[in-house]
């Protein structure tokens, strides 16, 4: 088990897209990032104008000092009206930096929760549109991360630290500015404190940063392990593995227990530097302004002064470090985010496209070669003609291409060369919704919705009726299973349709593709076992269902291709076989084959007798 | 989800003294870090304090005199002594602090965990069964966080309450004047902070339960992705994730203006007070109450106490949550255990084992029980098949063979021994069990075959030849070496089935149970598995099964409906003689043939 976390960690980096070279850099990424985001350059100017307006409310106390000590109280005299009046004077700017600075802090709330909204809705656009090859089942978490996760960083970085780093700039140079104003002289070591202050910090902030980077991912190692612990609760209580289990989990709560205890560590030796560096500044200050203040011709209040203004100026290069950090993260990613929205749409849908008739359509595919963008070829020269209303069986084992072909055929994915044609009009022609009505890809997952059974449904053709729907379950001979439901079509199907078992969701999918009436129905059969009252349903839904339709039926069950007109068997990505059932399995090849154990196995009756 | 089961435990009397009370819990449980972290606060309180009267008298007996009567070199050195000295000393309280608060909050976490981890192991399946993955690991991570959370900040907090008490002493008693403006000014801030916490709980929670809407969308859009393609759904879909996206950013807006508002004021509320100091303070300067050292003091005092006051809201609003999150570690402490170990364990005897179920009722909760009296026996070495509708308690009948759930009424014997009173480790190695749905660990497939077996290269092999798995498993990238699992090499349903399969043969069980162990696997595969199995068959077989061909494999079909044995014998005889099952198997072979 040593070496899961390193498989682990592989695993993930390959399953990250590769980053294009135009977004390698920090800059281009914020460039680009701006530039996809126009909410958050608008009115960018005022937010700017007023954060370095904000800057003065810091300065106020030291100037504030040195004008009081110097003027108010000269000579051991009170001037009042110099007091008063400069006091009134320091209260009005810090009221004006309030209102400024709720007004700009208002804007751009605004503005940011608009932009992440909106890049959000884009990059979830986006992954919709990539073809399936993108989208495998590794890749979901990525994307899902990505509109979820990755954005949220971003929010950090829209809502604070993009205008920290103009904060932290301006109270720099305002600082610097107004401790040159007072004396050079005293702003020199001030200023030479800063070089070791930003090597320490940057380095210990660095370090803490990837003390958070290992608690982070001995937390997922413990997750991990709680998980594997609790979801094979039933292998592990059957084979008597709870001690070597319970050691694992142990372990990992543990080094995550470890690995935040050198976090704390490495925030313990942070923390204190701001207050390190201001005692040093302090005392170079009292050093030099009490020991030669006069000589350089420096006042009293000029000196007290410097006490407060280098805490401000200090206090700017310790957050520095911490911006930093958090803009990084922010900007990775944004990358992340930037490099799906790079990612091309493969499918490219005709301006003026075909509409296609009603009823069932012949299939043509000529030389057809597929292969995913990472990894061989999957279907190579495939070429077969399938008349209008045929019943077509696609066998073979899995990984021989059965799968990718049935989604070429529906294009959710454009070969690499030959065609498809779909009565008789190459499918690229096609225009989307003409193709959506008239090919019909029914998934074996039976993947439904979070909603109820009418609008699960109603998916299939959007503008169907209760009517209609309710048509479409009596069409496939299922009024009594609707009527068994709970609350019969108005019934939840919950979450990826799990309150349904499998073969009902199946069920389901079959009425969904039954509402839209298509001319082609591509069935990828399901593969998990269903107990007999469903199967028998499911049987005569299909059954129903491809009346009057071409049916291509991508078959796990060799009873499905002994009742189909035609079989076609792949292997590796070919086409090797294609014929009826009865000359394929007198043929004496890859089809035979499996028919002849199949009877061995599942037709004793027959073998016997 | 999340706002449902909060409100379920929402903790609405007492709510402060229970967060004490959890708080002082916690702090006996590992008292000694929380200690040094206090000590730490309270040296970081006095060195504070001790730095701005350094600061005052190093003004008044230093930088002053530097421009008017001089002032000598020791003098200025002693001066910096004592800055550096109390900077040191307020910095090492700081370190002190920050160190043993995180050690004493990390050490509380990791015996919660502990603690949630332990009890995971004694509850029975059902309990895991009942429970969804996700909350299970929600216990176990989140929960933990929240409830302990508000332990971190307690030292600091402690560390505070001596700052103020001693700044309003120095305060009062350098001058009752400016005394007054420090006690409008910081519990005005304290009660500001109070009020911003309190009214940035609504939109922080709603946020982030819409949040939680945003990512559900999300994940069951993109799950279904291929859905939403053949449906051609795609702008359907995004609509529905922007109107969700669009509440998300209402709420968000929401927040962000109440802290636009809060914000800017808790930064303007100390400088405002420091002009009044130095206005009102320069008064009392000339009329000699206090000294210009004094004011400097003050000014930095100011500085020093306004951070903190922003935590004070902070950790009342804390209060709720960690109530809440150890609410809901409760209800795993507290969940009951159903299988209990044995007190005097009596081994297994040798040799073949059967079967004999007396009476046995099970039921889920409080539903009806699924298991009314079943009563039957298995020969040693015999091979049965448990046949029935779907929902009648099949999985579970295996389930109770094997011990891993006890049932609620009669008693399942093992070669004569009750297993309530069977030694556990010895009930383990005679019997194997293969599910359905086969888990596998995220290990390799060798591992995962052998697992604590200890077995040779060669017998996990030869178990795979047996279960028809090693001519797939050889063309994996890394052979018998290829992780699998969750982040590993996928494998399809009847791969998996495979490999759960010779992970049973491997330890040469005495008792065999296949709970529809064979459903997804192809049917020419199964065939040979079947085969294989059957000629090696010195060991009890329990078969749950559809597959015509596999209940024919058995020597003798039990037939379960309504909570009972219906009929038992072999399948001819069921066929010859009871309706229910002909009509069972005959709907069966229909629907598979059709």
């Amino acid at each position: 088990m040593s070496t899961a976390p390193t498989t682990t960690e592989r695993r993930d980096a390959d399953l990250e897209l590769a980053v294009p070279p135009h977004l390698r850099s920090a800059w281009d990424v914020l460039k680009l990032g701006l530039h996809e985001s126009p909410e958050l350059r608008r009115g960018l100017g005022f937010t700017v104008v007023v954060s370095l307006g904000v800057t003065v409310a810091t300065l106020v106390t030291p100037v504030l000092i040195q004008q009081i000590f110097d003027h108010g109280l000269k000579g051991g005299v009170f001037h009042a009206g110099f007091v008063y009046r400069i006091c009134a004077i320091a209260l009005f700017l810090v009221v004006l930096t309030y209102v400024a600075g709720r007004a700009a802090a208002r804007r751009l709330v605004r503005a940011s929760e608009e932009a992440l909204m909106q890049l959000r809705v884009k990059t979830f656009a986006h992954i919709h549109r990539l073809s399936i090859a993108e989208q495998s089942e590794e890749k979901r978490g990525v994307f899902v991360a990505r509109v979820t996760a990755d954005v949220e960083t971003l929010s950090q970085f829209t809502e604070w630290g993009g205008i920290a780093w103009i904060i932290s700039i301006a109270q720099v140079f305002g600082g610097l500015g107004l401790m040159l104003a007072f004396s050079w002289q005293l702003t020199i070591p001030v200023v030479l404190l800063v070089g070791p202050l930003l090597a320490i910090v940057g380095r210990l902030q660095q370090r803490l940063t990837q003390a958070y980077d290992a608690v982070r991912n001995r937390v997922g190692e413990m997750l991990s392990e709680v998980s594997e612990s609790v979801m094979g609760a039933a292998v592990v209580r059957a084979y008597g593995l709870e001690e070597q289990t319970d050691r694992r989990v142990k372990r990992a709560i543990r080094e995550r227990y470890d690995a935040q205890i050198v976090a704390h560590w490495r925030t313990a030796t942070l923390f204190p530097m701001a207050t390190l560096f201001y005692s040093v500044a302090l005392s170079v200050i009292v050093i030099a302004g009490a020991g030669f203040g006069r000589g350089w011709g420096l006042t009293f209040g000029k000196v007290t002064a410097f006490i407060f203004l280098s805490d401000v100026f200090l206090h700017v290069w310790t957050d520095l470090p911490e911006i930093y950090a958090d803009t990084q993260t922010a900007i990775s990613g944004w990358r992340k985010i930037l490099t799906v929205l790079d990612l091309p749409v493969e499918i490219v849908e005709p301006d003026h496209g075909v509409v296609l008739p009603r009823g069932a359509l012949s299939v043509g595919v000529k030389d057809l070669e597929y292969s995913y963008r990472e990894g061989g070829p999957v279907l190579r020269g495939i070429t077969v003609d399938i008349p209008a209303g045929a019943q077509v069986a696609i066998v073979g084992e899995t990984g021989g291409g059965k799968t990718t072909f049935a989604k070429v055929l529906a294009r959710l994915a454009d070969p690499a060369a030959g065609s498809v044609k779909i009565g008789g009009v190459d499918l690229r022609h096609v225009s989307p919704e003409s193709r959506r009505a008239a090919v019909r890809m029914v998934p074996q997952d039976g993947f439904l919705f979070d909603t109820t059974v009418r609008e699960n449904v109603r998916f299939g053709r959007t503008a169907a009726t209760d009517r209609d729907v309710e048509t479409a379950f009596e069409e496939l001979g299922l009024g009594d299973w609707v009527a068994a439901l709970p609350d019969g079509l108005d019934t939840r199907v919950g979450e990826r349709g799990e309150a349904l078992s499998v073969g009902e969701r199946q069920l389901v999918s079959l009425v969904r593709a039954q509402i839209d009436e298509p001319g082609v129905l591509i069935l990828d059969e399901a593969t998990s076992a269903v107990d007999p009252a469903t199967e028998r349903r499911t049987t005569e839904a299909l059954r129903r269902l491809s009346q009057g339709r071409t049916v291509i039926t991508i078959a796990h069950r060799l009873s499905t291709a002994e009742h189909a007109d035609r079989v076609l068997v792949f292997d590796e990505g070919r086409m090797v076989e294609d014929g009826t059932h009865a000359e394929l399995a007198s043929r004496g090849g890859v089809y035979a084959g499996m028919y002849a154990s199949w009877l061995g196995n599942v037709r004793p009756d027959q073998r016997d007798g | 989800m999340q706002s449902m089961r909060t409100r379920a435990v929402q903790p609405e009397r007492g709510l402060f003294s229970r967060g004490v009370r959890l708080i002082a819990s916690y702090v006996r449980a590992h008292p000694k870090p929380f200690v040094i972290a206090c000590v730490g606060a309270f040296v970081f309180a006095v060195a504070s304090i001790g730095l701005t009267a350094v600061l005052g008298n190093v003004t008044d007996k230093i930088l002053r005199p530097a421009f008017h009567e001089g002032v000598t070199w020791g003098r200025i050195w002693l001066g910096v002594l004592a800055i550096m000295l109390a900077g040191s000393l307020r910095a090492l309280g700081i370190m002190i602090r920050r160190y043993y608060s995180g050690v004493s909050g990390s050490a509380v976490m990791a015996t919660l965990r502990t603690r949630v981890s332990d009890r995971y192991r004694e509850l029975s399946l059902a309990y895991h069964r009942e429970q969804p993955t996700g909350e299970l690991l929600a216990h176990m991570e989140a929960d933990v966080e929240a409830a302990v959370d508000v332990l971190h900040p307690v030292p600091f907090a402690v560390g505070v309450v001596f700052l103020t008490l001693f700044a309003m002493i120095a305060l009062i008693v350098t001058d009752p004047f400016l005394a007054i403006i420090g006690f409008f000014l910081f519990p005005t801030l304290a009660l500001l902070n109070r009020s911003f916490a309190k009214r940035m709980e609504g939109p922080a929670r709603r946020a982030q339960e819409k949040l939680g809407e945003v990512s559900a969308v999300a994940h069951e859009s993109i799950d279904g992705a291929l859905i939403v393609k053949t449906l051609g759904r795609e702008d359907a879909e995004t609509e529905r994730l922007s109107v969700k996206a669009g509440e998300l950013r209402n709420e968000r807006v929401d927040a962000g203006f109440i802290r636009a508002g809060f914000e800017p004021a808790l930064e303007a509320l100390p400088t405002l007070g420091t002009v009044f100091l130095l206005g009102i303070g320069s008064w009392r300067v000339s009329t000699g109450a206090v000294t210009v050292g004094d004011l400097v003091a003050f000014v930095t005092l100011f500085g020093l106490l306004a951070w903190p006051m922003r935590f004070v809201g902070w950790i009342l609003s804390e209060l709720p949550r960690a109530v809440v999150g150890y609410a809901r570690l409760e209800q795993v402490f507290e969940a009951q255990v159903k299988v209990e170990p044995p007190i005097d364990p009596i081994p297994l005897p040798n040799g073949p084992l059967g079967i004999e179920l007396r009476d046995v009722v099970y039921a889920f909760g409080d539903e009806p029980p699924v298991l009314n009296g079943v009563s039957l026996t298995i020969a040693p070495d015999e091979a049965v098949a448990i046949v029935g509708p779907t929902g009648v308690g099949k999985s579970t009948l295996t389930q109770l063979m094997v011990r891993l759930d006890d049932p609620e009424g009669g008693i399942v014997l093992l070669g004569g021994v009750d297993l309530r009173r069977a030694e556990p480790q010895g009930l383990r190695d005679a019997t194997a069990m293969v599910f359905q749905e086969s888990f596998l660990f995220a290990e390799t497939i060798r591992q995962n075959i052998a697992l604590d077996t200890g077995a040779s290269d060669e017998e996990v092999e030869g178990a795979a030849v047996m279960a028809q798995a090693d001519r797939f498993i050889r063309s994996l990238p890394h052979g018998f070496d290829t992780v699998v699992g969750e982040r590993g090499h996928t494998l399809s349903g009847g791969q998996r089935q495979r490999v759960a399969l010779a992970r049973a043969l491997v330890r040469r069980p005495r008792i065999m149970i296949l709970d529809d162990a064979t459903s997804a696997v192809d049917p020419t595969i199964e065939a040979q598995i079947l085969g294989a199995l059957s000629g090696a068959l010195d060991m009890t077989l329990v078969v749950v099964a559809y597959r015509l061909s596999t209940i024919r494999l058995a020597d003798r079909v039990i037939y379960l409906d309504d909570g009972k044995v219906i009929a038992t014998g072999t399948h001819d005889e069921l066929l010859a003689s009871v309706p229910g099952y002909t009509a069972m198997i005959r709907a069966y072979e229909k629907g598979k043939r059709a």
